[in-house]
C-alpha cells in the first residue's frame, strides 16, 4: 500500500529526513517512535504533502501511484488521512459544513454523487458514536474553543467520516488524559479493517497499550534505526532512547 | 386585447410618459455640465418647476465645492465636463441568442448559478423574457398597492407623489452635504422611491423590481425610502451580475427616513466591474447613503457586501435622532487585484438611550487597499448612548493593505463606547488543513472567508446570502498561491 524508499527531505535547506525506508501493507498498524526532533512529524508532513518541506531524494509509492507527484488534496482524495498534532481552528465554519465539503469533493474524485443533506446527517449520527463527541460541537466553529481532547477526538471523527485507506496519526496522544486516550484508541481500533492501514506517530509508548501495533520503528536523526515487533515499544519505555542512539542504523 | 399586447401597450405608453421619444438623437445631452444641461434633463423628465429649482440650487452649490481628497484612495482626476449627464436607455442591438453574449460574462453567470432565463434577461436577449419581467413587476406592484405601499421609480414618484418627494428629498442628505451628493442632486437620472404607510409591514423583500430596472438606471441614481410610524420594510439593492458599465463614475444618493417605531433594513450586494487584473477600467463607486431614525424607537440597519468596483467610497450612516432609536451597520468589503475600498459608517447619536452596533469585515488580496473609516459621535443630549464596534481585517498575501480609521467623539459622559479591532492573515495552516481533507484550494479559501464573514452574511435575507457567498468566492479566485 505504502512504499517509502530512501526518503530524504529538508526544510529551509536543513536536512531532516536522511534516508527513510518503510513498507506498509493493508491491514497493518505501524508505530513510529523516536525522541523529539528525530523527524517524526516531518515524515507525517511529507506524506501529507505540506509544501514547506522539500523532498531531495527517494520515492514514495501509495496504492500504485507516485505520491510525490500528487497535490496535497489529491493525496487526501486517494485515501491518505493525517490526524494533526495541532488541529487548526477555522472561525465561522462548522464541522458539519467543513466535513460535507470535504466528503463531497472526495466522492466526486471517486466518481460518486454528492451525499444529500439527509444521508450526510445520518452518516454523521452513525459515526459520532465512535468518538463520543457531544453533537453540539459539530455545529460550532471548527475546533474553535474546543478543549485539547475534543480537538483530537474530532480528528478521529473526521477520519471515521472520510474512511481513508491510510491514516497517519501524528502525536494524537499528546495532551490527552487517559479516558480521552481510550476513546480515541477505541475509535481507531473500530475503524481498522483488512483493507486499510494506520501509522501511529508517537513519542510515548502509552498509546500503544490501546492501539496495538504490528511493527514498531524507531526514528532517530532522520533515519529508522531499529524496527521490531510490538515488544520493542516496551523496551523503549524501559530503557529510554539513549541506547538506540548508539545502535547501528539498519538498511 | 391579449395579455402580451396589453403589456406591450403599457410598456410603450409608459416610455412616452417619461418623455423618451423615438428620436434617438435628441435623447442624449451633449457632454459637459452647465445650467442648460440641468434644464434639459429636467424638461426631458417633464419635472415640475420646484424640482428644477432644487437641482439648480444643488448645481450652484456644487460649483463652490472642491472634490474631496481625504479618502485613502487614489485615481486619476475626473473631468466632469467629459461626462454625458443624460442619455435615455440605449436602443442597443440586442443579441439574438446567448451564443452572442460575451463568453466571459456567461462564465461568470454560470458560476453564480443564475438561471438561463435570468441570464437572458440580464444580457437583454429574448424579448419575451423582458415582457415576463415587466408582468412580474406589475403583479408585485398591485399587491403592494393594496397595502398602500408606494414603490416606483423616482421619476414616477416626482409625477405621481410630488408632495411626498418634496417633503423628504434632501431631508437626510441635503444638497450641500458633500461634493458628490451635490452633483447627484443636480443631475440625478432616476432611482427608486418607496413609501410604507403607518403600521404596515411590507410583506416581501423589495428587490426584484430594482433588479429589473437596474440596467436602465444611470450613473447618478437616487433612492428615497420612507417608513411611516410603526411600519417595516426590508429593501435589497443589488446587482449580483457584473455590470460592464462604460460609466466610470457612479455617484448615487440613498436617503432613508424612519418615523416612530418604524424599521428599515437596507441590504446591498455590490459587484460592479472592478477593472482588469492590471487595474485598468472599472467603476468608481462614490455613494452617499444615510438614514435618519427621526422617530422614537425607530431602527435602521445597513448590511452591505462590497466585492466590486475599482474604487468604493461609501459610509452608510445613521442619524439616531429619536430617543431609544437603534442604528446598525454590517459590512463585508472584499478587495482583490488593484481594487481600493474606503468604507465604513457614521453613527450620530442625538437622542437619549440610542444604541448602535458596527460590524465590519475587510478582506484584502492581491495589491488591493482596504480601509475601514468610521465615526461614532455622541451629542450632548444623547444620554446613555451605547455603541459597540468591531472591525476585523483579513489579509491574503503580502502585497495588500488593510487600514482602520476609527473616530470617536463624545460630549456626554454617560456614553458607553466599545471598540474592538483585529487584523489577521489567512493562515497557510488553515488552508493546508482543508487540503488534507480533500478540499481544493479555491474552495478552502471560500470556506475560510465565508466563515470569517459569517456574522455579516447572517444578516442578509437567505437567497441574497447564498449569492453573496458565491460572489466572495468568485472575487477571490486565484488570489492564493
Amino acid at each position: 500500500m505504502l512504499s517509502i524508499k530512501n526518503l530524504h527531505a529538508s526544510i529551509e535547506d536543513k536536512q531532516i529526513l536522511k534516508g527513510i525506508n518503510l513498507e506498509v501493507k493493508p491491514g497493518e498498524v505501524h508505530a513510529i517512535m523516536g525522541p523529539n526532533g528525530s523527524g517524526k512529524s516531518t515524515l507525517a508532513s511529507v506524506l501529507a504533502g505540506r509544501e514547506d518541506y522539500e523532498v531531495t531524494e527517494g520515492s514514495i509509492e501509495f496504492l500504485g501511484k507516485d505520491l510525490l507527484e500528487l497535490e496535497a488534496e489529491e493525496r487526501a482524495r486517494e485515501g491518505l488521512f493525517l490526524a494533526f498534532q495541532y488541529p487548526v481552528e477555522i472561525p465561522g465554519v462548522s464541522s458539519t459544513n467543513f466535513l460535507k465539503t470535504a466528503l463531497n469533493q472526495i466522492r466526486e474524485h471517486r466518481g460518486l454523487d454528492p451525499l444529500d443533506a439527509v444521508s450526510f446527517l445520518s452518516l454523521m449520527k452513525e459515526k459520532i458514536k465512535l468518538v463520543e463527541i457531544d453533537k453540539s460541537l459539530l455545529n460550532r466553529s471548527l475546533n474553535e474553543g474546543f478543549s485539547g481532547g475534543e480537538k483530537k477526538r474530532n480528528e478521529i471523527f473526521q477520519m471515521a467520516m472520510l474512511e481513508p485507506r491510510l491514516a497517519v496519526l501524528d502525536e494524537t496522544d499528546s495532551g490527552l488524559d487517559i479516558d480521552a486516550l481510550k476513546v480515541v484508541a477505541n475509535g481507531v481500533n473500530t475503524l481498522k479493517s483488512k483493507d486499510n492501514a494506520t501509522i501511529v506517530v508517537t513519542h510515548y509508548q502509552r498509546l500503544l497499550d490501546y492501539i496495538v501495533p504490528d511493527f514498531v520503528h524507531v526514528l532517530y536523526n532522520g533515519k529508522i534505526v531499529k524496527s521490531g515487533p510490538k515488544e520493542l515499544a516496551l523496551e523503549l519505555e524501559e530503557k529510554g532512547y539513549d541506547w538506540i542512539k548508539e545502535a547501528e542504523p539498519i538498511h | 386585447m391579449s395579455k402580451d399586447t396589453e403589456i406591450l401597450e403599457e410598456l410603450t405608453s409608459s416610455e412616452y410618459k417619461y418623455g423618451f421619444e423615438s428620436n434617438i438623437e435628441a435623447d442624449s445631452a451633449p457632454k459637459g455640465l452647465n445650467e442648460d444641461i440641468i434644464r434639459f434633463i429636467s424638461s426631458k423628465k417633464n419635472e415640475p418647476e420646484w424640482m428644477l429649482e432644487w437641482r439648480l440650487k444643488a448645481y450652484r452649490h456644487w460649483l463652490t465645492l472642491k472634490e474631496p481628497k481625504w479618502p485613502n484612495v487614489s485615481y486619476p482626476e475626473i473631468n466632469y465636463q467629459d461626462i454625458i449627464y443624460y442619455s435615455a436607455p440605449k436602443q442597443k442591438v440586442a443579441p439574438k441568442s446567448l451564443d452572442e453574449v460575451d463568453p466571459e460574462l456567461r462564465e461568470t453567470f454560470e458560476k453564480l448559478g443564475i438561471s438561463l432565463d435570468e441570464q437572458k434577461r440580464l444580457t437583454g436577449v429574448a424579448v419575451d423574457a423582458v415582457i415576463d419581467s415587466v408582468s412580474v413587476a406589475t403583479t408585485f406592484k398591485d399587491k403592494l398597492a393594496e397595502l398602500g405601499i408606494i414603490f416606483c421609480s423616482f421619476s414616477e414618484a416626482v409625477q405621481e407623489h410630488p408632495e411626498l418627494v418634496k417633503k423628504y428629498i434632501g431631508s437626510v442628505v441635503p444638497v450641500n452635504d458633500n461634493y458628490f451628493a451635490a452633483l447627484n442632486s443636480a443631475v440625478f437620472s432616476d432611482g427608486s422611491f418607496c413609501y410604507i404607510p403607518k403600521g404596515v409591514r411590507c410583506p416581501m423583500e423589495l428587490s426584484t423590481y430594482f433588479r429589473i430596472n437596474a440596467a436602465n438606471t444611470g450613473q447618478f441614481e437616487r433612492t428615497l425610502i420612507i417608513a411611516d410610524e410603526g411600519s417595516y420594510v426590508s429593501y435589497l439593492e443589488g446587482c449580483t451580475a457584473p455590470m460592464r458599465d462604460e460609466n466610470q463614475l457612479h455617484a448615487a444618493v440613498v436617503e432613508l427616513y424612519a418615523c416612530d417605531h418604524a424599521e428599515i433594513k437596507y441590504s446591498t450586494v455590490q459587484n460592479w466591474y472592478p477593472g482588469d487584473k492590471d487595474g485598468k477600467g472599472g467603476i468608481y463607486n462614490f455613494v452617499t447613503k444615510r438614514g435618519i431614525c427621526a422617530g422614537d424607537h425607530s431602527k435602521i440597519s445597513w448590511t452591505q457586501v462590497e466585492t466590486g468596483s475599482a474604487i468604493t467610497w461609501k459610509y452608510p450612516s445613521c442619524i439616531l435622532k429619536g430617543d431609544h432609536s437603534v442604528g446598525e451597520f454590517y459590512s463585508v468589503a472584499v478587495t482583490n487585484n488593484w481594487q481600493q475600498a474606503d468604507t465604513g459608517t457614521k453613527m450620530i447619536h442625538l437622542g437619549k438611550n440610542t444604541r448602535s452596533r458596527i460590524v465590519s469585515k475587510g478582506v484584502s488580496a492581491g495589491q488591493s487597499q482596504n480601509s475601514y473609516r468610521g465615526l461614532v459621535q455622541i451629542h450632548k443630549r444623547a444620554k446613555n448612548a451605547r455603541n459597540h464596534s468591531q472591525c476585523d481585517s483579513l489579509l491574503m498575501g503580502d502585497k495588500c493593505g488593510a487600514h482602520t480609521f476609527p473616530y470617536i467623539e463624545t460630549s456626554n459622559n454617560s456614553a458607553q463606547i466599545e471598540h474592538e479591532a483585529t487584523t489577521s492573515k489567512i493562515g497557510e495552516d488553515q488552508i493546508f488543513y482543508c487540503l488534507q481533507r480533500g478540499i481544493d484550494e479555491e474552495s478552502a479559501v471560500a470556506l475560510i472567508v465565508n466563515g470569517y464573514c459569517k456574522e455579516v452574511l447572517n444578516q442578509l435575507p437567505m437567497e441574497f446570502a447564498v449569492e453573496a457567498q458565491k460572489l466572495l468566492a468568485l472575487t477571490l479566485e486565484g488570489s492564493v498561491g
